[in-house]
């Protein structure tokens, strides 16, 4: 039965899909909640929204654009919607957050916009929102594979300043590194990471899979490289059972893989060890 | 008034700074020889962490000048020359999930360089810095779990592992259990005698400091005292409180 499930083309992009994001968002997402930035996810995750409602209305209305992947136009839309954010930070520098609600409702406001001037609610869209399985083609496996190897390249190489500008974003400017490069390549990390997991995942839950595995990772995890080996882990867990279980219970994959991490956040906050400074007691 | 054989390894010329109307730092001159220990003192939101901030190059110079060991500060480079210890016992997200090692490494990144990675002689100073401030053994241990002290230590320990000839610690005692303050300034002091780093000091003890210092510096927007230890010694505390426009003694109980 389990061979079953792959014999279709389609499965087998889903699935591979599946195992690339389930590494890559909680590999970014250590770095992305460490640097209280989970809701920044959030925001550029419904800018995405809005280039994907882009993309289908100018599918439906010029024929010319039927061929064109929605994640092309989802992704330059969550990296502009980044760089605005970063835009929007430095001119609020006392209200930093202020940036994610206006990202957020701008993001919805627009691809509201866009459904409307598309007549309605249609089937693809529903796969971008909640994740699909069936829609998953072979451009899309592509484009992961290569926002993978970009991601992961890019984090080995710098990985001690993301690290250094993690853990201390002030000690990192005085040091000398070249800071504002650093979280500038990072934020666009974010963004495409961001659009390529939500063909699974779905838009609306992409950051619980960037956040939920490090929050669950961070029960265990001693040092920062166990925390990103335990959320890379947790990913997997969740993505791997969720498809299955999504394939053949018939669900929506993204809420099965969530509920699955909500799962698993659940039990290690039940069994992870107990430290002598929890999580979120910072000053 | 200063060691002319000693050249001075920060030169601060005329600053002024402000961050909105009003100045926070006026015509403050300031020279810091090599082999110092300086202690900055003054009363809170005198300008203190301005103006170290300003030497840090983490605020940009409004008006006036600064050289970093004989360099002007905009072409100066070599950061990993000047360690820093901020007010992280205020500011500092206890829930980190790094180890010791890993903080104390990051004190490296600047000199190891971009896309190189720590080799084996990198990880062996930074258990030599974890040696030098008393915590090697808690390398594997998560900064979060640490007390105060302790992790003081090891931001010293990150300053110090990139083996720089300043180093600048502001108010480094704030959130530390006052039985190991005098711990403390014990290893600064050995810092500065027996590997001749030259310190910088913020505190607003001025009390608890003024005998291992060599230089005292009284900051209050603009510098009212610039000299070593033995004459401010000798300054009574009517003077200081003109200095500070304020008492002495409510200043040191005053955090
Ligand atoms: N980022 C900032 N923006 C605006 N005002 C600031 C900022 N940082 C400090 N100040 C103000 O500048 C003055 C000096 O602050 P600071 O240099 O931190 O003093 P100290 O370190 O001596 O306590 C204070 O009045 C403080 O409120
Ligand atoms: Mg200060």
């Amino acid at each position: 039965m389990i061979s079953g499930i792959f014999q279709f083309e389609f499965l087998q992009n889903a699935f591979l899909t599946g195992i690339i994001i389930g590494a890559l968002a909680p590999l970014l997402g250590v770095f992305v909640v460490v640097r209280r930035m989970s809701l920044i996810a959030d925001a550029l995750s419904h800018v995405t929204l809005a280039g994907i409602a882009l993309s289908l209305l100018l599918e439906k209305r010029f024929m010319a654009l039927a061929g064109l992947n929605p994640l092309y136009l989802g992704m330059a839309f969550s990296v502009a919607g980044s760089l605005f954010i970063e835009r929007l930070r430095n001119v609020y520098r006392h209200y930093q957050e202020l940036a994610i609600p206006i990202i957020l409702s701008g993001g919805i406001g627009l691809s509201v916009i866009f459904i409307s001037l598309a007549e309605g609610f249609n089937t693809d869209l529903y796969g971008y929102l909640f994740g699909s399985v069936s829609a998953v083609s072979r451009t899309d496996l592509w484009v992961v594979v290569a926002v993978f190897l970009i991601v992961v390249l890019t984090v080995i190489l710098l990985y001690k300043e993301l690290f250094l500008l993690s853990f201390d974003e002030e000690h990192a400017r005085a040091s000398g590194i070249p800071s504002k490069w650093i979280h500038f390549i990072f934020i666009i990390m974010v963004a495409m990471v961001i659009s390529v997991s939500m063909r699974i995942v779905g838009i609306l839950l992409v950051s619980a899979l960037m956040t939920l595995p490090v929050a669950a990772s961070l029960r265990f995890a001693n040092g920062f490289k166990q925390t990103i080996f335990f959320s890379i882990l947790f990913g997997e867990i969740s993505v791997i059972a969720g498809l299955f279980l999504s394939y053949y219970l018939d669900l929506a994959p993204g809420g099965t893989i969530v509920i699955i991490a909500v799962g698993l956040l659940v039990t290690a906050i039940l069994i992870g060890k107990r430290k002598k400074t929890k999580w979120g007691e910072g000053k | 008034m200063e060691d002319t054989r000693k050249k001075p390894i920060i030169e601060v010329k005329d600053i002024s700074y402000k961050y909105a109307e009003d100045h926070v730092l006026e015509h403050v001159s300031l020279n810091v020889p090599e082999g110092a220990f300086l202690a900055l003192v003054g009363p809170n939101g005198s300008g203190k962490s301005t103006l170290l901030k300003l030497i840090l190059g983490l605020l940009k110079l409004q008006s006036g000048k600064i050289k970093l060991f004989g360099e002007d500060i905009r072409m100066f480079k070599d950061w990993d020359q000047i360690g820093f210890v901020s007010q992280k016992a205020n500011s500092f997200n206890t829930g980190f999930p790094a180890s010791v090692f890993e903080v104390v490494q990051s004190g490296l990144t600047k000199k190891i360089g971009l896309f190189a990675f720590p080799k084996k002689k990198h990880r062996e100073k930074v258990l030599d810095a974890l040696k030098s401030v008393g915590m090697l053994g808690f390398q594997d241990r998560n900064i979060g779990e640490l007390s105060g002290g302790q992790q003081q230590r090891v931001f010293i320990a990150r300053a110090l592992v990139s083996e720089p000839k300043l180093l600048i610690l502001d108010e480094p005692t704030v959130g530390v259990d006052s039985r190991h303050v005098h711990e403390f300034y014990q290893l600064l002091g050995e810092l500065n005698k027996k590997s001749g780093i030259t310190l910088i000091l913020v505190t607003h003890d001025v009390g608890t400091v003024t005998d291992k210092v060599s230089h005292v510096a009284c900051l209050n927007k603009s510098l009212h005292f610039h000299g070593d230890a033995e004459e401010y010694h000798s300054l009574d505390e009517k003077e200081l409180s003109t200095m500070y426009g304020t008492s002495v003694q409510l200043i040191s109980h005053n955090h």
